[in-house]
């Protein structure tokens, strides 16, 4: 039982002020929903570009990129190392060819999109812009996120390209490129919802989070930039997972902390540079092959935990999401589920509704408390960098993931379907089924392409990005060239990859 | 009683996949089952993987991929072994695999699919008894 001892002396303030502990906004969704943002993009361009058009006709309000792992980690769809993997998890990109049919009849500058992509971000921009221009929209006009947050992929989500000093720099590029040239995108999207897919704790998710933050915010900042200049523009993204009120104040929590982060030791003057925006997405780990219907009940409560605690904009994930790519139907129910929440529920018509109930409040404290206690453990190392390279994080998180798979199959945790009230019916599900002839198609397309386009333009944007990477230039303008003349992604990141070399992770158990 | 050495298996992660929980929890789930194992990390063609269960000379080899590659990648793994003329090494699968996907693998030679909410104790009683047949 808690009472009035508890959360007591907690900075709870008013929403839409410093510390934006109770939200970002003083009106939150009683002045603007958040945005819904359902992750989608599956084998081609064509077929992806179909079904942003369906979400988008379907009430979606802005588009979340998913890309393949080729694309991902710098691979042209034809290279050996793509095998198996063309178009599985997100849309094959290859080159400028592939973007342009991505957009086709969607207007740039009447959507946002946010990419889900890391170590080639800076190219995949450089693409979007490029369509843009064919588009003939102003940069200006074109508002959208890149994830850009490398860090966590040496953690737990494994698309890194290059060692870490380099990509750093990657993300520099892109902060300063677009603070001049496109002021509406949001140039980093500092995540926590990867580390938690990986097994870690609500207490961790925020502590790791902002440390990487912090990296990113020290680049900038030794690169010579104002920190006001940059810190509105960077946005985080967090999971939402199963245990209700602890997420919901771990939104609040993260909140706090960060604008005192800016505030404190980066001397930030603008408010928006302490406002921690961020995006919400369910988490997939909580899903189970078993019973697939029950877990549309579990994103629903999260997603609620999720739009309790503030989020700016939400995934919420498909049923089926433990057992393949979600079906187009089951996608459908995802989204209705966020806007059953968002229009029949109730809860938007109050600002933070959980604000100053002794519970929350107490434990939005102790969550605080236990992440500035890893933050601290994490500067003594040295920063995040250092903790991420000694392998402090890592082993952090697969031990929890350990831990709690121990406690489940003893039973003191209880997952529904699995380990308890378990059922021996089959789950009856349709899933997507990816054309097999993808990988030959794109094969041909690629060779298509390489015969087609200007070859000596092509050799002497590729020319001028080597020399410019050996140096210290800012390489978006240099991408962007390279993209115009149909250099795919692939050539770009062998030419990267000869001058920053090539990230190796030391695992061990 | 003789000591027998200890089972020993190697845990793979097949392709550009990067999502390792799976793979990491069996690891240590089947170590602390007292067998020996031998973790790949992420990012492995199918040839590093045959290379590597031949070097280790394993006794069982657990594929994962979460990516949707494993049709393509767990094959392929299967005639490069069939190749290499490796035999007597148990293969078992794990990620997000459907149904329809598993019997398949089952066909190429794959002994079992440890799809989401598997228990650990249970594989590693699979893979000890699968392994203690084999040797005898």
């Amino acid at each position: 039982m808690y009472g009035p001892a508890d959360g007591k002396g907690a900075e709870i303030g008013e929403p839409g002020k410093f510390p934006f502990t109770r939200g970002i906004h003083a009106t939150m969704y009683r002045g603007k929903l958040w945005t819904m943002r359902q992750y989608a993009g599956f084998g081609t361009a064509r077929e992806t570009n179909r079904r942003y058009r369906y979400l988008l006709s379907q009430g979606q309000t802005g588009l979340s990129m998913a890309f393949d792992l080729p694309t991902q980690i710098g691979y042209d769809s034809d290279d050996p190392m793509a095998l198996g993997e063309v178009g599985r998890v997100g849309v094959a990109i290859s080159s400028l060819a592939d973007m342009e049919q991505v957009f086709e009849r969607i207007p740039l500058d009447k959507v946002s999109t946010s990419m889900t992509i890391n170590a080639t971000a800076p190219i995949l921009l450089a693409l979007y812009l490029a369509v843009a221009e064919k588009q003939r929209v102003p940069w200006t006009k074109v508002s959208g996120t890149v994830q850009n947050d490398i860090l966590k992929e040496y953690i737990a989500r494994g698309t890194y390209i290059f060692p870490p000093k380099p990509s750093l720099r990657l993300i520099a590029d892109v902060v300063e490129f677009c603070a001049k040239e496109v002021p509406g995108w949001n140039t980093i999207s500092v995540g926590g919802y990867h580390m938690r897919e990986a097994g870690c704790t609500a207490a961790q998710e925020i502590a790791f989070t902002l440390a990487n933050g912090i990296a990113y915010v020290q680049t900038c900042i030794g690169r010579g930039l104002n920190v006001d200049r940059f810190a509105p523009r960077i946005a985080f993204f967090f999971n939402c997972h199963s245990n209700f009120l602890e997420e919901v104040a771990k939104f609040r929590a993260a909140r706090r902390l960060w604008a005192h982060i800016m505030k404190k030791t980066f001397g930030a003057k603008n408010e928006r540079s302490m406002m921690l925006r961020f995006h919400t997405q369910t988490a997939g780990s909580t899903l189970t092959a078993q019973q697939p219907d029950n877990n549309v009940v579990r994103t629903t409560l999260e997603a609620l935990a999720a739009v309790l605690g503030g989020t700016q904009s939400l995934h919420t994930n498909a049923k089926d999401e433990a057992i393949a790519l979600p079906s187009e139907e089951s996608a459908l129910l995802a989204l209705r589920t966020q806007q059953i929440i968002a229009h029949e529920s109730g809860v938007t018509g109050t600002v933070d509704p959980l604000g100053g109930s002794y519970f929350v409040e107490s434990l939005t404290n102790e969550l605080e408390r236990r992440a500035r206690q890893y933050l601290d453990k994490i500067d003594r190392m040295g920063g995040t960098l250092a903790a991420i390279e000694n392998g402090y994080v890592y082993r952090e998180i697969f031990r929890a993931a350990y831990e709690h798979q121990k406690s489940v199959e003893r039973k003191e945790k209880i997952i529904v379907g699995v380990n308890e009230f378990v059922s021996d019916k089959p789950p009856k599900i349709e899933t997507l089924q990816l054309d097999p002839r993808v990988e030959p198609r794109r094969r041909r397309e690629l060779a298509s392409l390489r015969k087609k386009r200007d070859a000596t333009k092509a050799e002497k944007s590729l020319a001028a990005l080597e020399k410019g990477a050996a140096r210290t230039d800012n390489l978006m303008p240099l991408l962007v060239a390279c993209v115009r003349n149909y250099v795919t992604i692939g050539e770009i990141c062998r030419v990267l990859r000869g001058v920053f070399g090539e990230y190796r992770a030391k695992q061990s158990l | 009683m003789k000591r027998k050495r200890p089972i020993k298996v190697l845990i793979a992660k097949a392709g550009l996949d990067g999502h390792e929980r799976g793979a990491l929890v069996v690891a240590m789930g089947l170590r602390d089952a007292g067998m020996e194992v031998v973790y790949t990390g992420i990012r492995n063609s199918p040839e590093q993987i045959v290379q590597a269960a031949i070097q280790e000379d394993v006794d069982a080899i657990g594929l994962s991929s979460l990516s949707g590659g494993h049709m393509t990648l767990f094959r392929r793994v299967m005639k490069l072994m069939e190749k290499e003329n490796v035999k007597d090494v148990l293969v078992f699968a794990g990620g997000i695999i459907p149904a329809e996907d598993a019997r398949k693998l089952k066909q190429f030679g794959i002994q079992e699919v440890f799809g989401p909410g598997s228990s650990i104790a249970a594989i590693a009683r699979f893979v000890a008894r699968r392994v203690k047949a084999r040797r005898s």
